[in-house]
């Protein structure tokens, strides 16, 4: 039987910083996947599946064989799905508003953005899970990449960096919408015309005027191109630096835009 | 006290049956005496200087919850209407309402978690809209819905919250494992919660609200949904709260619930108190006293309900099958009425005279004002 519990407990220690307790946070979500592991099968599935779907499926006709295909899809892929991974962020956010447990952070002397900063960095941990299954998949399916294993790493850290700023428009959203359903429709609503509009399956130059022109400026042929300039080891500064500005812009919008929502609500 | 308690929760409905119970057995020995204050009339009666005072004490303690004129809209609906609430420092102040009624918006806003679309409060001194954060770092909340994370274990909730609080990594440990041990949940520590029982899950989420100590806890519907056993068990630890020190903000839709634990009570219907005191000033207020019968063969119930009536009018019944209840202030018409049962071959398992219960304290109150929400609904439609 319950005797009195300890509620005299120690003074009121110092308010955690904002680092601190945004990396409590991302402790949470890394203790969820540990015991939801289920909840990896989209970041799982859909690199795996874009990877081998895409390049066998098309190789054959776009490219004449599936090896000279891959030299050409895979970075594109690799941006792709982890892209795709994104919204998931925001799915996440929106179903963990509907919790008790949110009502209780939302009462405490934390931190505001705190709960949605830590659970991006605990997203970025899922953005490496799917850039890994990528690249380890194309290397075994023949990919070669001439970049060298700092290629590599350099565009796995630029699509990170890109998938980040991204997930601020998933919050966003996930803010804004009242199911984690209707996120996950309207992001990915967003996300496959953005993503097949591109030079990420294609060379754009085969399209219509009018396509070229949006496959040009999407900032997903700039992610796709910069990856295989990176992994290819033939990468140029401005290349990198349009998926950077990319990546602050759609930070400066959506994370003040995302923070706003979140201490508004209700 | 253990078995008392265990005694008192087979009937959660009757007060009386309780307080019966509580003196021996069946027929209460005491004259039915209208006087709030009547030792043995209620369990409460034990401490009555703590209920008599509530109004007066104010003046000499600060208050903890000081609201006037909330008001909530969601849409069309005014889910809060304009409440007042006073809840004196150390007290265990009930908010007692049937669903819908506002009391988990009221809780809401004073937990910093809506802001109220007109009116103000103050929480420990602090305004909850501008001093929101003054207002968080001295209270918690335990919601409705379990505000503990399914997906992680006990351990891992508390060392998360004591971590979110400032404590160190070795403190956090510490703590969890204080409290995990307090609450008798030690073995399911590691256990994800959402395969905790109802009653272990409440008593990590009151364990929650403790990792650093609040001035003020709020505690929405906290025996909603439990047995018995796990429901005193919740109130044991909330009285223990309380002697301690901490203000309870309690919301409740059980009668029983504020009865047995709070020291004052403000009653809230269609998001306005419509009733606010003492326990004992409420019943008071009904009026009259009560009859309580319980009958051997819950099948005599209609017969039994018709000889009542005939005899003191009004009757009503109690949620338990075999039990019916009648006002009457009058201990010789009561008297006469058993004793006109027992003549008609209707055997009585318990009956007991005494003051209402706050069941019928409620649904006097409600029921009046039920007929006035109709008309002004008529009207602004």
């Amino acid at each position: 039987m319950t005797t009195a519990p300890p509620i005299a407990s120690h003074a009121r220690p110092p308010q955690a910083s904002a680092l601190a307790a945004s990396l409590a946070f991302a402790w949470r979500s890394l203790l969820k996947i540990k015991h939801v592991p289920e909840q990896l099968g989209d970041v799982i599935g859909i690199p795996v599946l874009f990877t081998l779907m895409f390049t066998y499926l098309f190789g054959g006709a776009l490219a004449g064989s599936t090896g000279d295909y891959l030299q050409f899809l895979l970075p594109g892929t690799l941006a792709l799905a982890v892209v795709f991974v994104t919204v998931y962020s925001g799915v996440t956010l929106n179903r963990d508003l509907a919790t008790g447990a949110f009502d209780r952070f939302r009462s405490m002397p934390v931190w505001r953005p705190a709960p949605i900063v830590g659970g991006l960095i605990g997203d970025a941990g899922r953005y490496l899970l799917a850039a890994s299954l990528v690249i380890g998949l194309g290397l075994g399916m023949g990919f070669h990449a001439a970049g060298g294993p700092l290629g590599i790493l350099a565009a796995v850290v630029l699509v990170l960096v890109f998938a980040l700023a991204l997930s601020w428009v998933w919050t966003t959203l996930g803010l804004i919408l009242r199911a984690p359903n209707a996120v996950m429709s309207i992001g990915f609503v967003i996300l496959f015309p953005l993503t097949f509009m591109s030079n990420v399956f294609v060379d754009p130059d085969t399209m219509p005027s009018w396509l070229r022109a949006f496959a040009d400026v999407n900032p997903i042929s700039h992610l796709a191109t910069a990856e295989r300039g990176l992994m290819q080891g033939t990468g140029t500064g401005a290349q990198v630096l349009w998926v950077l500005a990319a990546s602050v812009a759609l930070t400066a919008l959506f994370a003040p835009l995302t923070t706003c929502l979140y201490r508004r609500r209700g | 006290m253990r078995s008392s308690e265990a005694a008192k929760a087979t009937n959660p409905a009757s007060l009386q049956a309780r307080s019966s119970s509580h003196h021996g057995n069946r027929v209460p020995a005491q004259t039915y005496d209208p006087r709030p204050t009547n030792p043995g009339a209620s369990p409460l009666d034990d401490f009555p200087e703590r209920w008599e005072s509530y109004g007066s004490m104010s003046l000499s303690s600060p208050l903890a919850v000081e609201a006037s004129g909330l008001v909530k809209t969601f849409g069309d609906v005014r889910a809060v209407d304009g409440v007042d609430l006073a809840v004196r420092s150390g007290s265990v102040y009930g908010v007692l309402g049937p669903n819908g009624a506002g009391k988990t918006t009221t809780i809401r806003m004073l937990a910093t978690l809506l802001r109220p679309d007109a009116g103000s409060g103050q929480v420990l001194g602090h305004d909850i809209v501008r001093e929101a954060d003054a207002v968080r770092g001295l209270v918690s909340l335990t919601g409705q819905m379990a505000s503990v994370d399914e997906d992680l274990t006990g351990r891992e909730n508390l060392i998360l919250l004591a971590r979110l609080l400032g404590l160190r990594r070795a403190d956090a440990k510490a703590r969890a494992a204080e409290l995990l041990e307090a609450f008798d949940l030690d073995d399911a520590a590691t256990r994800l919660v959402k395969n905790y029982s109802g009653g272990m899950r409440r008593r990590l989420d009151i364990a929650a609200s403790l990792v650093v100590t609040p001035e003020l806890l709020f505690l929405d519907e906290p025996t909603t949904g439990l047995d018995p056993r796990s429901r005193n068990q919740v109130w044991d630890i909330v009285r223990s709260l309380a002697a301690a020190g901490t203000t309870i903000l309690l919301c409740t839709q059980y009668l029983d619930e504020a009865d047995q634990l709070a020291d004052g009570i403000a009653v809230i219907d269609h998001g306005r108190v419509i009733a606010e005191g003492t326990p004992a000033q409420l019943k008071a207020s009904v009026g009259g006293g009560a009859l309580h019968v319980r009958l051997l063969d819950p099948d005599q119930r209609p017969e039994a309900e018709r000889m009542l009536a005939e005899e003191l009018g009004a009757v009503h019944r109690e949620s338990d099958p075999a039990a019916l209840s009648a006002q009457c202030a009058d201990a010789d018409r009561a008297a006469e009425a058993v004793a006109e049962l027992a003549r008609a071959g209707v055997p009585i398992a318990e009956f007991s005279l005494g003051q209402p219960s706050l069941d019928e304290v409620f649904l006097a109150l409600t029921g009046s004002r039920a007929q006035d929400e109709t008309v002004e609904t008529e009207v602004t439609a």
